[in-house]
């Protein structure tokens, strides 16, 4: 196959690999975020918890695909990324520690103390989380001090500021929002009612955020435009996008909960497509020179690599794919607490 | 300290952290996956009770399994970066096909596994238990071979990059199954899995043998024994054959690894000994009170007593591995595969003469075995490692042309400095005291507890039966109530 056209596959594929950790983990890390504030005692807290106790694991694991593939297809980038985010990754391991180990041990011993301990881990390290995968997109989003032979030059400072924060702050509202509808459609009763009304206040958070954000960005990233500037076909997306944030309390409303658990999913689909949109064709923008730039074609596999990958990704796709599904229609319906659960 | 140590110091700590637990979930899950295929056959609801209880533990180490690789698939990003830019092309092939292939089987089928018992029927829950146990094989496969390549690159060549005017190599595969076959990977690979069988089929022997001297559980833990002992005589036996053949393939690939092993410092025409034990001084190239058996070596390594084995001054002097560590190492390993040889064995023995509960000694050997079987496959590894540096990909040669390596300093991430490496490390010493403590805490909760008997488990879903029958008419959706079904207390 044509060296260009299986770069542009990667590309494709990396994409959605990402999108469907963001659309999957999202979900759980939003449960986690919400989990102290919505549940009120100790039963309603392992219900929250065992809503995703069987899914999040296999979520996570949409990250480790995204990261091996991304070695694997394009090490360059794999390379200059991690190694740019040094700090920030490791705090984000600290956060997914946190929350694996929170998960299995928070409900193994019988003791207040214990529980509220883990109680607390796991709604920082999913708020955290949350946060600085939005922090890193911001950084890339806007480009970030790389210097020759792909090595980054800036510091842990120079990745704060305001844009990528508001990114961040972006992505724990919208995580929170996704978790809620999900949470929703696992929990009954009084639970369920309070939850109603979380969306609702999230809702709001959110559309604010989400204009601020589009606005900034067209401010301050102005080549996050180009693409869609030369291909207006592009503007679907965006169109899109706004669509389905609107479409999340039409479907509420409309009494469709599973409608808009898919609507809010669609949104985060929308909006790492943008994402891709804005970068391509680049990985990482360089704010010193355009020459040191991490592209597409810089950072690439030779082709004997892309194609072997390429074969493996599509015998191994359809049965993630499939066994996907078979686990999510087991763990269907309301959640109960049995003697297996966390 | 520069970013070099460190950066190695983190490598090796967090690596061997990790270590600690997938050969336990590769080597329980087999275990699990017997006991529930012995439920399955006779449907004795003691095996079914012994499944739920290994699958509870097997739950805890899995869930520290998964949080500590994901440290381990940053890291060659984050610390490594020069590294992974040389090795991308080829390895990370190897990475992306564990995660398609390894991780989605083992982390979707586990939630089958842990949360499926009153879910699915038993036939799609061993296939479950059968499909997260092959994953976590799988895994392995693909982390072995990826290191393998490492050990003995094959199926490649260099290639140079004009990056912004200045040239830089990187190696780029030629033959996938080339990369995937290399000289060493099969053996290693076997090893390693035999190694996690070990430490799986002893981790059961122990906990079955505790509560035979505490006089708890005897049902499930007969049952337990008799499949976890037999395993693991087999498997040390397969493991100190296939270490064997390891041992063999290195006087070829690694030569400087073999005589850091072996603390073997001068070449001479003469059959060479084999050193039982000392304390290797590789300043002055000899061994300290070192024992020696004459031939042994040779015949080891050719077998043919007569053949002398190449030393390390064959070796450059600044291509020369550490020698003390890899030699104390291996040294441990081979001395506690061959403790776990005679332990198995005895067991197995009175076992099968139906006296093993009244040899109270050999049970509490048995009881502290998972510890030798533990530090055998950490003390591998650090010999397998050590024994490769200073490269961190070791040179080789495709078709008689000389391919360069990539020295371990050279590997780094330039951007990366001393401190932030340091910060990482205290940040990652503290999370890890604690993660360890709460392991063996919940673990030991865990094994105090032990599994239901065969009438409790019964009682319990009759108990579940009846609920859902309820439910099906009220619809009430409460969260089950009782103590059985409080997950607290397990
Ligand atoms: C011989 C086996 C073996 C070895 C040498 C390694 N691992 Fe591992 N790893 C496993 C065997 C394993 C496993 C059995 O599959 C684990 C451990 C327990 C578990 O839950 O899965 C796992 C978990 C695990 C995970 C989490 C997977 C998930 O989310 O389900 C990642 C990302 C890695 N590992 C990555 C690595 C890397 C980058 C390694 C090398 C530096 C490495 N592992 C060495
Ligand atoms: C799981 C078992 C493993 C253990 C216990 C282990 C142990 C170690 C140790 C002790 C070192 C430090 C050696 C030194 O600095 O002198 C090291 C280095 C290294 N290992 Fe492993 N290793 C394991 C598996 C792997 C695997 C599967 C890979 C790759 C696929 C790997 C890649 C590396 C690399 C790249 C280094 C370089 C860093 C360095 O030299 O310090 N290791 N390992
Ligand atoms: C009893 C005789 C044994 C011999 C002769 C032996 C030999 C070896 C050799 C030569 C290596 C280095 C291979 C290389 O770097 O290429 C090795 C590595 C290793 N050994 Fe052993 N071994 C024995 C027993 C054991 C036992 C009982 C265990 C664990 C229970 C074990 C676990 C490991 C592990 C995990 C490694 C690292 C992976 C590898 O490099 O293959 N070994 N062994």
């Amino acid at each position: 196959m044509n060296y260009e056209l299986l770069t542009f596959i990667w590309f494709l594929l990396l994409g959605v690999l990402l999108t469907g950790y963001a659309i999957l983990d999202g979900f759980d890390l939003g449960v986690g975020i919400l989990h102290p504030f919505i549940a009120k005692d100790d039963r309603e807290r392992r219900l929250v918890m065992n809503s995703i106790g069987p899914l999040w694991d296999g979520n996570e694991v949409w990250l480790v695909t995204f990261g091996g593939a991304l070695f694997a297809a394009f090490p360059v980038a794999y390379a200059t990324v991690f190694s740019s985010f040094y700090t920030a990754f490791y705090l984000l391991l600290t956060c997914l520690i946190g929350r694996a180990v929170s998960l299995e041990f928070r409900s193994k011993v019988h003791s207040p103390t214990w529980r509220k301990v883990w109680d607390v881990g796991f709604f920082l390290s999913s708020f955290t989380a949350a946060f600085l995968l939005g922090v890193a997109g911001g950084n890339v989003m806007a480009g970030m001090e790389l210097g020759p032979k792909y090595e980054y030059q800036g510091n842990l400072l120079s990745q704060i500021y305001w844009y990528p924060l508001m990114v961040g702050c972006l992505t724990v509202s919208l995580f929170a929002l996704h978790g809620a509808i999900f949470l929703y459609l696992k929990t009954e009763d009084e639970l369920q009612d309070r939850i109603r009304k979380v969306i609702t206040k999230l809702f709001y958070v959110f559309a604010v955020l989400y204009l601020v954000v589009s606005v900034a960005t067209f401010v301050h990233v102005p080549h996050a435009t180009e693409n869609i500037a030369n291909y207006p076909i592009l503007w679907i997306v965006p169109l899109l996008n706004a669509l389905a944030v609107l479409n999340i309390p039409r479907a509420m409303h409309l009494g469709k909960p599973g409608y808009a658990f898919f609507t809010s999913s669609m949104v985060i689909a929308a909006l790492a497509t943008l994402f891709s949109v804005a970068i391509f064709p680049n990985f990482m923008l360089s704010t010193l020179d355009p020459a040191y730039n991490v592209t597409l074609d810089n950072a690439r596999s030779s082709q004997g690599t892309l194609q072997t990958m390429l074969i493996i990704a599509v015998i191994g796709m359809p049965c993630v794919a499939s066994y996907t599904v078979i686990i999510y229609w087991i763990f269907r319906g309301k959640v109960k607490l049995d003697s297996n659960s966390y | 300290m520069d970013v070099e140590i460190l950066s190695r110091l983190q490598f090796a700590g967090t690596i061997m952290f990790h270590y600690l637990f997938p050969p336990l979930s590769i080597g329980l899950g087999l275990q699990l996956f017997l006991c529930e295929l012995a439920y399955y056959r006779t449907r004795n609801p003691a095996w079914e009770a012994a499944a739920r209880f290994w699958t509870r533990v097997f739950a805890v180490n899995f869930a520290m399994g998964v949080a500590t690789g994901i440290v381990m698939e940053f890291e060659f990003g984050t610390n490594w970066a020069a590294y992974s830019r040389f090795v991308g092309d080829v390895f990370g092939s190897a990475l992306a096909a564990e995660g398609i292939f390894a991780f989605f089987l083992e982390s979707g089928f586990l939630a089958v596994l842990v949360f499926g018992w009153d879910r699915v029927g038993p036939k799609m829950h061993l296939f479950s238990t059968l499909m997260v146990s092959l994953g976590s094989m799988f895994s392995a496969v693909w982390i072995v071979i990826a290191n393998s390549w490492q050990q003995t690159p094959a199926g490649y060549h260099i290639v140079w990059q004009d990056v912004q005017g200045e040239m830089m190599p990187r190696a780029e595969v030629t033959s996938f199954w080339g990369m995937v076959l290399n000289p060493s990977s099969v053996d290693r690979l076997t090893h390693t899995l035999m190694g996690a069988f070990v430490l799986g089929a002893f981790f059961v022997a122990s906990v079955c043998s505790y509560y035979l001297l505490r006089n708890r559980h005897h049902d499930v833990a007969k049952r337990c024994l008799s499949i976890a002992l037999p395993t693991a005589l087999a498997f040390t036996l397969l493991s100190a054959i296939t270490g064997h053949d390891s041992a063999q393939k290195l006087v070829e690939t690694q030569p400087a690894k073999l005589a850091a092993m072996e603390a073997h410092f001068h070449t001479s025409d003469q059959p060479t000994g084999l050193t039982l034990f000392g304390w290797p001084d590789a300043e002055n190239e000899t061994v300290k009170f070192g024992v020696k058996v004459p031939y042994l070596l040779s015949l080891m390594v050719y077998n043919d007593p007569t053949k002398p084995v190449p030393g390390m001054d064959q070796i450059p002097e600044d291509e020369r591995p550490p020698v003390w560590l890899p030699f104390q190492m291996f040294h441990l390993m081979v001395g506690l595969g061959t403790l776990m040889i005679g332990v198995a064995g005895l067991a197995c023995w009175f076992w099968y003469r139906g006296t093993l509960i009244e040899k109270r000694w050999l049970l509490w050997a048995v009881v502290f075995m998972p510890i030798a079987a533990m530090t055998a496959n950490q003390a591998g590894w650090i010999t397998a490692e050590v024994g490769r540096q200073p490269w961190i990909v070791y040179p080789s040669v495709q078709d008689g042309v000389e391919m360069m390596g990539l020295k371990t300093a050279d590997g780094l991430s330039e951007s990366v400095t001393a401190q932030q490496v340091l910060s990482s490390i205290i940040l990652f010493s503290i999370i890890y005291s604690l993660l360890f403590a709460v392991w063996v805490f919940v673990l030991n909760n865990k094994i105090q507890h032990g599994p239901e008997s065969a009438e409790e488990l019964t009682q319990y879903k009759r108990k579940l039966k009846k609920e859902s029958m309820a439910e099906n008419f009220s619809r009430s959706g409460k969260a089950l109530g009782g103590d059985m079904l409080d997950g607290g207390e397990q």
